[in-house]
């Protein structure tokens, strides 16, 4: 329960901190919007093709447009060396990792709520028809962005190459997840269920959540004490 | 009898193969107060970072009250006042106050209560970016102070802060020790130190060359105990 209550404590003053100077949300969300105009410019698609290709999109935008937010997951800590503040204090390594992970996540998951209406005008897709099932493949596989990235983010904090090294460290090791996430997302898009042998590709995405998170919880601690 | 404070058993530092801590040892009773002098790199700050849980020793041990330092029950009792003030310039006084003290369980009257305390009640709910320094180290002296820890430690706590908020730590810092709490500071102002220590240590190129009783000689010469232990002695 005490982890849980410091977790809270600490997505929230993430929360209040990135709503203050909104300078995840604002580069986050103005990114992920240009790139969904270039690709309806430049590619013009049809129906089949985002049908195709739709899901794929989806995820390529979130995942680059993620790494903007989960690199200041604990590069907002650096400043007057807050971090230090935080290791000293009787939060766990890992309930700082949740309580990171939990408001990486709030602030991925509200951005790509605002990106689906979006995509759907821009590509005239009525993306909502099976939005439960959608809503929940975005959650699964933000959770899991969110995760990797915010781990990464804390092995990262004190290089100075930190926004390079993230994105190369983060998009490797997310690919099991992304993978499923897309297959999942472009069949959800033409409003279909889940078919049976794609449920392969769910377990595999929830197998991923559930194996990072614990380690995630179990390393936090030896990556934050050095 | 009952355990040290602080001990500290043959702790050893390398960053690659420099040894910034060379195998220290000393142990404080609750209530003292330890100065922890020592030229720049002598590894006052690395040594402070160990006892606080902040970085762990290559090869030695630190106990807190017969304790692990990264045990939670024994973090709770900690106050860290590092080089940096430690807080949130995009979030007020209270809410900084609040954010950390959420922590340790402090609650929201304590909190008003440090507030005035530190003289910052005007301005609690105005982000910190808009303080001045010396308004910006009291508010980090509270947030230090609010959960009433028993083990304080502190490097370089007297910089930047003006005669008044010196007054105002040194207040602070005295009526900790008369409540039992151990401190332990580092810094280079060796008269602010020496006024409030019991005990005096100097670190030199990681070494611990002196840990001792402060002395009138010490209290009374500032530069007494660098000729007397230091390297240049």
């Amino acid at each position: 329960m005490t982890m849980l209550r410091h977790a809270a404590a600490i997505a929230s003053k993430d929360l209040r901190s990135e709503f203050r100077t909104k300078e995840s949300i604002n580069s986050t969300l103005s990114f992920s919007v240009v790139i969904l105009l270039l690709f309806a410019f430049a590619f013009d698609p049809s129906p089949d093709m985002i049908v195709e290709f739709g899901g794929g999109l989806l995820w390529i935008v979130f995942v680059f447009a993620g790494a903007l937010i989960v690199n200041r997951a604990f590069a907002r800590e650096l400043p007057n060396d807050c971090i230090d503040v935080l290791v000293s204090s009787p939060a766990s390594g890992a309930s700082l990792f949740l309580g990171k992970a939990t408001a990486a996540f709030v602030l991925l998951f509200g951005i790509e709520c605002i990106c689906l209406p979006v995509f759907g005008i821009l590509y005239n897709v009525t993306w909502w028809r099976n939005l439960s099932g959608l809503l929940g493949i975005l959650a699964l596989g933000t959770w899991a962005m969110a995760c990797v990235g915010v781990f990464i983010s804390a092995l990262t904090v004190n290089l100075r190459l930190r926004e390079v090294m993230l994105p190369m460290l983060v998009y490797p090791v997310l690919i099991p997840a992304i993978l499923p996430a897309m297959m999942l997302t472009n069949t959800l898009l033409t409003g279909q269920p889940i078919p049976s042998d794609f449920m392969v590709w769910l377990r595999l995405l929830i197998g991923f959540n559930v194996m990072f998170t614990t380690l995630s919880v179990y390393l936090a601690e030896t990556v934050l004490v050095r | 009898m009952s355990a040290p404070a602080v001990a500290a058993a043959g702790v050893w530092k390398y960053f690659g193969d420099y040894p910034a801590l060379r195998d220290v040892r000393f142990e404080l009773q609750p209530g003292e107060c330890l100065a922890l002098l020592g030229r720049n790199g002598a590894g006052k700050t690395t040594l402070l970072r160990i006892l606080g849980g902040l970085s762990g020793a290559s090869k030695g041990a630190v106990e807190i009250n017969g304790g692990d330092v990264r045990a939670s029950e024994t973090r709770a009792r900690i106050g860290w006042l590092g080089h940096s003030i430690g807080l949130y310039d995009e979030l007020s006084a209270r809410e900084n106050l609040r954010t950390f003290g959420s922590l340790y369980g402090v609650t929201r009257a304590t909190i008003s209560e440090w507030l005035e305390k530190v003289n910052l009640t005007h301005v609690a709910d105005a982000p910190v970016r808009e303080y001045s320094r010396g308004m910006r180290q009291r508010l980090a002296v509270a947030r230090a102070f609010q959960h009433g820890p028993r083990l304080l430690l502190l490097d370089e706590p007297f910089t930047s802060l003006d005669d008044k908020a010196i007054a105002l730590l040194q207040g602070l810092l005295a009526e900790a020790r008369g409540s039992g709490a151990t401190i332990i500071l580092s810094t280079h102002q060796i008269r602010e130190a020496m006024e409030l220590a019991s005990k005096v240590a100097l670190l030199d190129r990681g070494k611990l060359v002196h840990f001792g009783e402060r002395t009138e000689a010490m209290l009374q010469d500032a530069g007494y105990l660098y000729r007397t232990y230091g390297s240049a002695a």
